[in-house]
């Protein structure tokens, strides 16, 4: 199997976060990984974005919404 | 999910009228699915009212859960049932990117083709085909505020350009933190079609924060 190169290494970073890619892909990919710094970088940006999503401040339901859903649970009991 | 039930006792509780267990399933649950219903709708008042006419179908609609799914697949049914009527309704149109143009901007926003600018490597000839013309720029590290109120605007702002079915997936996964097989039910779609959307969809955000550092450095 030929080398990867930087351009197929972007595209398989999610397959390989998501341990989609068999062994032999695997191995090119981590080889890839070792030697070009510039695709390190993309990887460990492409973490921090997941990261970044993560911390996202979650939603609710308005306080006015909640309310109005139990008060209509409790009224059908 | 934490400090849930099983569905059993779940449905049970539901249907006995216990008050305390929809408040938990309210507190758990409505928060990713806003964020879902917002993958369909033009607003967030849209999205909230959606969510709304959810759980009103959840409180008549108990007594008929048949627990062929999970309870939280069949809210997510509905949810995405009433989202996607009421999208079609307000022709919501995903807005056209300079992106899918082909500007300089990185990421795509269709389903095929690069995620990458190709323009951003060598091309075939060079004696480096494929590899990097200049490797992407550093971000700052977290210490330095990664994730500053700025950064979190931009991507929730970002979040509203993808396509639905990408955003729904990203959403899912990295925002709310569900398994790929669990996002895999509720969409009902298969794992290689959410891996594809949630890589495109990543490849697409990342381009953004990459923007944005960009413009942010002195």
């Amino acid at each position: 199997m030929t080398d990867l190169d930087c351009q197929e290494f972007v595209e398989q970073v999610t397959a390989f976060l998501e341990g989609g890619l068999d062994p032999a892909e695997e191995q090119r990919f981590v080889d890839h990984l070792a030697l070009c710094d510039g695709c390190d970088r993309y990887l460990d940006q492409v973490r921090q974005t997941v990261h970044a999503l993560r911390e996202l401040p979650k939603e609710a339901l308005s306080p006015e919404n909640r309310q109005a859903l139990l008060n209509i649970f409790r009224a059908r009991h | 999910m934490e400090g849930i039930p099983p569905d059993e006792v779940l449905v049970a509780r539901l249907r006995s009228g216990e008050e305390s267990a929809f408040a938990l399933l309210l507190d758990s649950w409505s928060g990713g699915m806003l964020r879902l219903a917002r993958s369909f709708v033009s607003t967030e008042e849209s999205a909230a009212e959606v969510v709304q006419e959810t759980w009103l179908a959840v409180i008549e609609g108990i007594d008929r859960f048949e627990g062929r799914s999970s309870l939280k697949t069949w809210i997510y049914r509905i949810l995405t049932n009433q989202a996607k009527r009421r999208g079609v309704r307000e022709h919501k149109v995903v807005p056209v990117s300079s992106i899918q143009t082909g500007s300089s901007a990185e990421g795509s926003l269709d389903d095929t083709g690069p995620t990458v600018d190709p323009a951003r490597f060598r091309p075939a000839g060079d004696p480096y085909p494929g590899h990097w013309w200049e490797f992407p720029a550093s971000w700052p590290t977290p210490e330095q505020g990664l994730l500053g109120g700025e950064a979190r605007i931009l991507l929730s702002q970002a979040l509203v350009e993808l396509p639905e079915r990408q955003r729904a997936v990203i959403v899912l996964r990295d925002v709310e933190g569900y398994s790929s097989d669990e996002v895999c039910d509720l969409l009902e779609i298969s794992q290689g079609n959410q891996r594809v959307l949630l890589h495109r969809a990543r490849a697409f955000l990342r381009g953004k924060l990459e923007e944005y550092y960009k413009e942010a450095k002195p």
